[in-house]
């Protein structure tokens, strides 16, 4: 077994690795840098809508703005950044020596950069990069797009393929690597949240290269999947757009949720309480999630018996949530707690994702959601869930475990610095959205009316601030990798798992003879 | 499930799957280029196109060369035969789904779309302020008439016979693994060989019905959403079964060189699995596309 | 600053923050959803109410225990971490709860929902097409028929620097040039189509928004209890200009919306009748110009040159410096499967006349040609 202990240095270590520690780098790199890419396009958005007018950009420019934001944010930032934690992670929890099929891992993080160079070239195609929204509806993402369309339409595909085979490998690592011992009903609860989202994965993201299959035939081929006068129909497209696009977002939340049930019990010296409904209430929200698409699509004339269902299905999805809010809850009562940076992030998690949660309960009331629907009623809901939910657990999770990953404390005070200036920030951002949505303010438009001013100039200032934040967790992060404190193998008072059995940084390779787990 | 301690083979790096992205990316980026944007453009030069697709020729051959050498000189234990085959499983869970999707808009448009266009359900002023005098029945090419007349395609023609040789060629798959279990190379060689040329068959019969479609029927790709999801489909099938066909296809080259034994032989399986699953998606195809009319 | 202390004041600015923001919410008009002028509004607007202070309570409720824990159960109080983590019947309970609480907040839910869809036996019925970006409005039951645009003076300030300032302009993208009127009190049925890609009508005080979609059409409906003027804006991503196709609903007294009814049929007869007259050079150019900027600029630009890859450019366009029937054909007949519409459907034979002249004039493209309406064909 000595041949995999060379470890190549330079780009080839990069390029070539088969090594999930390298390769969970890469992704948390990867997806660093679309998330300041992205969010440069949100400092553009925002900076257009800071007065009423247009100053900055042209419509169309604007919309492209709007489309690449939550394409980047959404398929190069947060996926790919859980994806790194699970490559991190998974193996070093389980007590596996690596990822099971180690050269799939490294082609599907290398796949990302091709893909993500295929999306932000149409940017500098005649007739502009994709201006149809991040849900690209038919037709106007088919008929009426300009040809860089076809591009955006393969840069999916690649997304879609690097996915499926990223979820394939972390479900045969999870069912096939764990250490002796490591029963299923034993695994940390960020293993079980990423096996749930890894399946959730391999079953939705064929579903979005068919609706992008089906968008190029239409477009280049003559089909009439979406063309009433073929006997199609545009709103097959939302169908199957959204029966990808619901999942989607709980893809972006289960690992999320793994991530902070780590974190709490950790600074609250207190077992995750409720262990098992953890894990029956995320199968749950999973199972729910292929079944409640149509919330999305409210307003698109459906039968009234199926916006009777779709709002039944919907709302339903607060019981397992609710039971996993109380866990926590119940998780930190009673409990010794300390509050370094993680679990600020973590707790700040709690109270803002279930603020989001709240509003997609009321969003998910149809008679309600057709005032809502398209307002930026929605847009404060999915960035409580997004930001202040998936993006803030991420934070949380960098900051848990980069001791470990360096061998390095971060800089404390910084930490906490970072977590109050983007916890308020981004409060200031979003929160006046409910308002501006609530008054009428349709979202995607780069103009608005003169009423809609002030909360708009308030957001703006909320963002910049935000987004300026994030550039002190850019330097804190360079600083612990560059030194700092020696971080000890435990890392934190007694925290649970085998990651803390090994020392600190991780060696190279870990648990080449498994442990035995009691 | 337990670990075998240290004994699970952990590849060194490899620069194929950086081969592959190059490649996939090559194909797909020349393909695009070519594409006109418009239904009624022509399709440009696709020589980058077939540049990626010899990166990724060449990209397979390297990589599973690699992976069948590693495999021929008893690398892999148990283990990691159970990844691949549980990679191979979801792999072709995911290739489900996405039929899933080209059915699911069959379903729609012939359950929803179509009759609502026919003023089915809450679309009364649909069928008469738009659409006036459209029956909404299923075959279709739309109330548009999108792609002008065609006949649709029968079941118990060639589509029967496809349907029987597909399921004799699942036969004698099985009976290729059984002659392989029994460590009977001539009946694994005579069992891959005859799965092949049924594969072969079927694919040049599903050839001789297109060209029959739109020679003589007037069906094409553009007739309506009846001509969409019937070419749509059968050809998404028909390339699976080509792919399917090229894997058996390796199996037998690599069974007339002695590769596999009756325990160790997950490359076969696998491609079996693959074909099984082919199978299958043509018998929904065939009830839903051809027989239920 | 210690951790502790930063926790209270997390702890004492998430309490403000939930007594302020109910408060807040009656404060003005401005920061909640209107309240409606119709019944069917105001059924959705208690429903969002009910469901807000549902997630209000349960939210003081759990924010409320975590905030004590936080408090209380820190390190630094020299509490020792209790052992519990798990008892099947509290799990029950709070499983069982926000089930009761769903319930609870469906059945109104169904309710107003089935109202909603109910849109039998109308009063009148209009047929609202959306057109990227502006609307078309077709009164089925006595043929009224025209197009509205975003006004002129918000058009003209919400150009890219225009050097107006929006607060200048009344209502300011919000105003079109011609609005819908409808009768108070009656049942208003509305229907949903497009001629292009998806929009979505909405106006927030009459509780309406549905989307028009391309081949379907979608029926809704209201039924105004007070006159007055209620504007909406297209809720639906739907290209460029998604943000500049308002919508304003007027509401009147019976007698006013007949007086209307009648005054829109004499306005189109007249122009009708104008399509004989012939028109000099000078007429063509200036009332062209004025419908180029107002139809047609939105995609060929201002100065004629387009966006590449989007919209063609006039400025040295074949089919603008070609035959003059190619031109007029195109601008009637629009293009099927492009953003270019029929326009012949859209602007009277005078204005088409105009506007081709216009464009054959303009930008360079000196084609010296004159095209009178009496030559426009449908
Ligand atoms: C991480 C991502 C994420 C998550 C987790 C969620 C969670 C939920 N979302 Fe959200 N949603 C999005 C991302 C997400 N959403 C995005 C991106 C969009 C917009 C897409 C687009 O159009 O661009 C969207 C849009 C969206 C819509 C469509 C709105 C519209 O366009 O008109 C709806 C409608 O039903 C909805 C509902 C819900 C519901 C019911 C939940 C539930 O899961 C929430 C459950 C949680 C709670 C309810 C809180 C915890 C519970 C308790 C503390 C106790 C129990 C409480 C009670 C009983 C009151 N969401
Ligand atoms: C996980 C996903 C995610 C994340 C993290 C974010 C993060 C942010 N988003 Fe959004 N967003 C979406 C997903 C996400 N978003 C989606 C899916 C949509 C819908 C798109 C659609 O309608 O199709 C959307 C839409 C959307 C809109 C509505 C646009 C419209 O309707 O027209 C707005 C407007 O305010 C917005 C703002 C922001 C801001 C300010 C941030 C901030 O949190 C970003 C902060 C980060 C940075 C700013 C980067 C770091 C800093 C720098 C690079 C330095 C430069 C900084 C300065 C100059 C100050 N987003
Ligand atoms: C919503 C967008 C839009 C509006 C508004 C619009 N056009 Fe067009 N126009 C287009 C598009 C797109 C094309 C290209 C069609 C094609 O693909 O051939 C086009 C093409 C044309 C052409 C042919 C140009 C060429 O060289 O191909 C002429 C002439 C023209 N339009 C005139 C007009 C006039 C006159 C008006 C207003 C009365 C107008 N257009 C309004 C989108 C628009
Ligand atoms: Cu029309 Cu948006
Ligand atoms: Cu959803």
């Amino acid at each position: 077994m000595s041949e995999h202990h060379d470890k190549p240095t330079g780009i080839k270590r990069w390029l070539f690795t088969t090594n999930h520690k390298d390769i969970g780098t890469l992704y948390l790199w990867f997806a660093f840098t679309m998330f300041l890419i992205g969010g440069a396009m949100a400092m553009v958005i925002r900076a257009e809508l800071l007065k009423p007018g247009m100053q900055v950009v042209d419509p169309l420019f604007f919309n492209t703005m709007t489309t690449m934001h939550g394409l980047i944010m959404v398929f190069g930032a947060v996926m790919p950044a859980m994806v790194g934690f699970a490559n991190w992670l998974v193996p070093m929890m389980i007590g596996a020596p690596d990822m099971a099929l180690p050269r799939m891992n490294n082609w599907s993080f290398w796949i990302l950069p091709f893909a993500a160079t295929m999306l932000v070239s149409t940017l500098f195609m005649e007739g502009g990069g994709p201006a149809f929204g991040w849900t690209f509806y038919a037709p106007l993402s088919t008929t009426f797009a300009p040809k860089s369309t076809d591009f955006f339409i393969f840069a999916v595909h690649l997304l879609g393929f690097s996915s499926i085979m990223g979820a394939i490998n972390i479900i045969a690592t999870i069912l096939n690597m764990r250490a002796p011992g490591m029963t299923l009903m034993k695994m940390p609860l960020f293993v079980w949240t990423w096996l749930i989202t890894a399946f959730l994965l391999i079953a939705v993201m064929p579903v979005l290269a068919g609706a992008v299959t089906m968008m190029l035939t239409d477009r280049n081929f003559g089909t009439s999947f979406f063309n009433a006068a073929g006997g199609g129909d545009p709103v097959l497209f939302q169908h199957v757009f959204w029966f990808f696009g619901h999942p989607e977002v709980y893809i972006m939340i289960l690992p999320a949720f793994g991530i902070v049930s780590q974190i709490i019990p950790t600074f609250a010296r207190k077992q995750l309480f409720g262990y098992a409904s953890m894990v029956y209430a995320t199968a749950a929200i999973a199972f729910l999630s292929f079944i409640v698409w149509a919330h999305h699509m409210f307003t698109v004339g459906m039968p009234v018996a199926g916006e009777l269902y779709f709002t039944y299905a919907t709302v339903m999805i607060a019981v397992p949530t609710a039971v996993k809010v109380f866990n926590w809850t119940a998780t930190m009562w009673k409990g010794s707690m300390t509050f370094e940076t993680p679990m600020l992030w973590a707790v700040a998690f709690v109270f803002l994702f279930t603020i989001g949660g709240f509003t997609g309960l009321m969003l998910g009331v149809a008679p309600a959601d057709f005032q809502y629907h398209d307002t930026y009623f929605v847009v404060a809901h999915f960035h409580y869930v997004l930001v202040t939910g998936a993006v803030f657990a991420i934070i949380a999770g960098v900051y848990y475990w980069l001791p470990k990953w360096t061998g390095h404390m971060y800089d404390e005070k910084l930490g906490k610095l970072h977590f109050w200036l983007s916890a308020i920030s981004v409060n200031v951002l979003f929160f006046p959205q409910h308002f501006l949505g609530l008054a009428g303010m349709p979202r995607r438009i780069p103009d608005y009316a003169i009423q809609f001013s002030e909360f708009n100039f308030m957001s703006s200032i909320g963002g910049f601030a935000f987004g300026l934040s994030q550039l002190l967790f850019l330097y804190i992060v360079i600083k612990c990798i560059r030194g700092g404190e020696k971080a000890t193998a435990q890392v934190w008072d007694n925290p649970e798992g085998l990651e803390w059995t090994i020392p600190s940084p991780a060696p190279y390779h870990t648990f080449e003879t498994a442990p035995e787990v009691k | 499930m337990s670990t075998q301690a240290g004994s699970y083979y952990l590849p060194t790096p490899s620069h194929w799957p950086i081969i592959g992205s190059v490649g996939l990316f090559t194909t797909l980026f020349g393909f695009a280029s070519a594409l006109p944007g418009t239904p009624d453009g022509p399709v440009g030069n696709l020589g980058v196109m077939y540049v990626g697709l010899a990166i990724i020729a060449f990209m397979l051959f390297g990589w599973f060369g690699q992976v069948i050498g590693e495999s021929e000189s008893g690398k892999y234990n148990a283990q990691v035969d159970t990844s691949f085959r549980m990679g191979m499983v979801w792999f072709i869970f995911s290739e489900v789904m996405f039929f899933a999707a080209f059915f699911g808009a069959l379903f729609y448009a012939r359950q929803l779309s179509v009759p609502w266009l026919g003023g089915a359900g809450n679309n009364a002023m649909t069928n008469s302020l738009l659409w006036k005098g459209y029956a909404g029945t299923w075959p279709t090419n739309g109330p548009g008439a999108v792609g002008g007349k065609f006949e649709h395609m029968a079941a118990f023609g060639i589509p029967l016979w496809n349907t029987i040789i597909l399921l004799t060629s699942g036969l004698t798959v099985t009976w290729a693994h059984w002659g392989l279990k029994k460590e009977n190379r001539g009946q694994l060689i005579m069992g891959l060989f005859l799965t092949v040329a049924l594969g072969g068959l079927f694919v040049s019969l599903q050839a001789y019905e297109y060209m029959h479609a739109y020679h003589e029927m007037g069906l094409k790709l553009t007739s309506g959403i009846y001509g969409t999801t019937f070419f749509m489909l059968t050809g998404f099938h028909g390339l699976h079964v080509t792919i399917g066909a090229i894997m058996l296809l390796v199996m037998l080259i690599r069974s007339t060189k002695g590769h596999f034994t009756a325990k160790n032989h997950f490359a076969f399986e696998a491609a079996a699995w693959y074909w099984h699953f082919v199978d299958v998606v043509w018998l929904g195809l065939f009830i839903f596309v051809y027989w239920l009319v | 600053m210690p951790a502790s202390k930063i926790t209270k004041k997390l702890g004492s600015l998430l309490c403000m923050a939930l007594v302020l923001i109910p408060g807040a919410v009656f404060a003005d008009y401005k920061l909640n959803m209107p309240q409606s002028v119709t019944a069917v509004g105001k059924d959705i607007y208690s429903l969002h109410m009910l469901v807000f202070w549902i997630c209000v309570v349960v939210g003081i409720g759990v924010f409320g225990v975590i905030i004590y824990s936080l408090i209380n159960h820190r390190k630094s109080k020299g509490v020792t971490p209790a052992t519990f983590h798990e008892s099947a019947t509290v799990e029950f309970i709070w499983t069982i709860i926000p089930f009761i609480i769903l319930v609870a907040i469906a059945v109104p839910a169904t309710k107003t929902l089935l109202k909603i869809e109910d849109t039998s036996n109308p009063d009148l019925t209009i047929k609202v097409t959306g057109w990227q970006w502006k609307w078309e409005y077709e009164y089925l039951d006595n043929g009224v028929r025209f197009f509205s645009n975003l006004d002129q003076a918000s058009n003209d300030a919400r150009q890219r620097n225009s050097g107006k300032d929006p607060h200048s302009v009344d209502h300011y993208l919000l105003n079109v040039n011609n609005p819908v009127v409808v009768p108070v009190n009656k049942k208003v049925r509305i229907l949903t189509t497009s001629n292009d890609v998806i929009h979505a009508w909405w106006v927030p005080d009459l509780a309406i928004k549905r989307d028009a979609i391309p081949g379907y059409i979608n029926e809704s409906w209201f039924k105004a209890e007070k006159t007055g003027v209620y504007r909406g804006q297209c809720a639906e991503l739907c290209g460029k200009d998604h943000g500049f196709m308002p919508i304003v609903v007027q509401v009147v007294a019976e007698n006013e919306y007949n007086d209307w009814v009648a005054k829109q049929k004499s306005a189109a007869a007249a122009a009708a009748a104008g399509a004989g007259k012939t028109w000099s050079k000078e007429d063509l150019m200036k009332r062209g110009q004025e419908v180029y900027n107002a139809s047609c600029a939105a995609c060929h630009q201002a100065n004629g040159q387009g966006i590449p890859g989007v919209f063609p450019a006039i400025a040295g366009s074949k089919i603008a410096t070609g035959p003059v029937d190619g031109h007029i054909n195109i601008v009637v007949k629009g293009k099927q499967g492009t953003a270019m519409q029929a326009f012949g459907a859209q602007l009277s034979a005078a204005d088409i006349a105009a506007v081709v002249t216009f464009e054959r004039n303009a930008f360079g493209n000196n084609t010296g040609d004159v095209v009178q309406p009496s030559q426009i064909s449908r």
